[in-house]
């Protein structure tokens, strides 16, 4: 086999140290804006009276860097590095990687620039102006050649299934964008959406849960699928079940964005699909999980001495938790309690720093000496401690938004005897406080790890080639 | 054919489907291919032996 199998020098690594390293950069930046956010729920005065540092304004600025930047330069690097390595080819296309590359970080700058300034077309995770639209279409069209032409010109007979999961995260949210970006411009940075009324809140939120099933989660688990069985040094527990998994999530995901519109306007059967595909969706989250961590069955000792496994598997574990957590917030009776309350950001904070950004911070860890001709970490230890800070700061996190968003569903549908309401809604506020600062805490400590992340990848990217080599067990 | 019979047969097509999808995967003759699928993983090291060698040559 191995006269077969090209060198490192075939590879296109470029590309991948360079989305690898704003990956990191873009993860400080949109988690630093998320603490400054957090902390002004707490210390309200923290905006200075400045429209541009509003919370309003922050916010989605903060999504934005955190999932365009942060998880889908993740998701570029990863995927550049497990297809080449799985089909053992170069990428089709060096130009069209670097025009990613700079393609993607151009829209991301554009989207620092402008979300500040107000200028948005207030879809949620979809925010961008039109014109930036059309250049997140282009470069995912691009991204799209690229990967798929890899694939074509494989020298391997087999399409390695972390390479399925990938191609189908491309190929839907090329889809869902374009789909829920079509819009009327009135002016360079003004739009209307397609649609109206219930209809643009229907395919918004298609969009919207969907770019959490197939980027915040066909990608991820992509890379899962690569990277836990790379790490542990075993093949993935079952094959089979990972095509099974793939088809049933790709089929289900679609269609449960309705339950993020549970009695609204929407009509009733459309809110009911929606929760009984959710329901079901639990089974193909689940499969994956377990086909993830199962990987590691007869070789668990392996979880005490390498702190990377332990991002990866302690990530499956948030990922089961928050799926089975989905599925029953998705229950209409269950939802009368925690919609637009402060459980759904936590349910989602348990997926985007348990799930999301730690699988990506244990795949960078082992990709990033590999990038640079080594084979491990400049530090071992702190990778540990930057392990145990996110696994702190999430819990904490997401500890806080449990009790606070009961708290108020409760509060909020509290009637007295003669059917006025109990609480104003100012007293709800004044309840979550206490939570409002441990969660600010716990996204500190998050935000703290990834600062150690960077000294020690800076301290790894510029080591000497061949000077930090794993010793053998 | 009224809407109600088509959602019915598209549902019994999906269920179909995905019988056998699950055929396809767990049926014996297909665990050969799949072993080697799962270890395309770790193909894409190099030799123990090589591995300085390559290194030397490898730039960038």
């Amino acid at each position: 086999m191995s006269h077969t199998s090209p060198s490192h020098a075939d590879y296109n690594y470029t590309v991948i140290r360079q989305f690898a390293i704003a990956t990191v950069i873009l993860g400080i930046v949109g988690m630093a804006v998320g603490v400054f956010i957090a902390a002004q729920l707490y210390w309200p005065s923290l905006n200075f009276d400045t429209p541009w540092l509003t919370f309003s304004r922050l916010r989605p600025l903060h999504t934005n860097a955190v999932i365009f930047g942060f998880g889908t330069s993740a998701l570029f690097a990863t995927s550049y590095y497990v297809v080449q390595r799985t089909c053992q080819v170069r990428l089709f296309s060096d130009k069209l990687a670097a025009f990613t590359f700079y393609g993607w970080m151009a829209i991301i700058a554009s989207a620092v620039i402008t979300l500040p300034l107000g200028f948005t077309s207030s879809k949620e995770y979809a925010e961008l102006e039109w014109p930036i639209d059309i250049a997140i279409a282009i470069v995912w069209v691009a991204y799209a050649i690229n990967f798929f032409g890899t694939l074509m010109k494989r020298k391997t007979s087999h399409i390695y299934v972390a390479n399925w999961f990938y191609g189908g995260f491309i190929l839907v949210v090329a889809i869902l964008h374009i789909v829920n970006s079509a819009a009327v411009p009135v002016s360079w940075l003004k739009s209307y959406s397609a649609y109206a009324g219930a209809t643009d809140a229907m395919v918004q939120w298609w969009y919207g849960h969907n770019a959490v099933g197939f980027l915040l989660t066909a990608g991820f688990l992509g890379m899962m699928y690569y990277f836990v069985p790379k790490q542990a040094e075993r093949p993935v527990y079952s094959y089979r079940l990972s095509i099974v998994h793939f088809w049933a999530l790709v089929a289900l995901y679609i269609w449960a964005g309705s339950h993020h519109l549970h009695y609204t306007a929407l009509p009733d059967w459309t809110q009911t699909v929606g929760m009984v595909m959710s329901v079901i969706l639990f089974a193909p989250s689940w499969g994956g999980m377990i086909n993830g961590i199962m990987t590691l069955s007869g070789a668990w000792h392996k979880l005490r001495t390498d702190p990377i496994l332990r991002f990866l598997i302690v990530s499956l574990s948030f990922y089961g938790m928050s799926t089975f957590e989905g599925p029953m917030m998705s229950i209409k009776t269950v939802n009368a309690l925690s919609h637009y309350t402060d459980w759904t950001v936590g349910h989602v904070h348990s997926g985007a720093l348990g799930w999301v950004a730690m699988v990506s911070v244990g795949a960078l860890y082992h990709m990033i000496p590999r990038l640079y001709g080594n084979t491990r970490m400049y530090s071992k230890s702190l990778i540990n401690t930057h392990f145990w800070l996110a696994t702190i700061g999430t819990v904490l996190y997401i500890v806080a938004m449990w009790i606070s968003g009961v708290m108020q569903g409760l509060m909020w549908s509290a009637v007295n005897a003669d059917g006025t309401l109990t609480y104003s809604f100012v007293e709800s506020v004044e309840a979550s406080m206490p939570f409002y600062l441990m969660r600010t805490i716990g996204g500190a400590f998050f935000l703290f790890g990834m600062f150690i992340m960077l000294y020690n990848v800076i301290k790894t990217i510029t080591a000497p080639k061949g000077s930090l080599i794993e010793e053998e067990a | 054919m009224d809407y109600g019979t088509f959602r019915g047969i598209v549902t019994v097509g999906m269920l179909i489907l995905f019988i056998g999808i699950y055929a396809w995967a767990y049926s014996s003759r297909r665990k050969k291919s799949f072993d080697e699928a799962a270890n395309l993983v770790f193909a894409d090291e190099q030799p123990k032996q090589t591995n300085k060698d390559q290194e030397k040559s490898t730039h960038e």
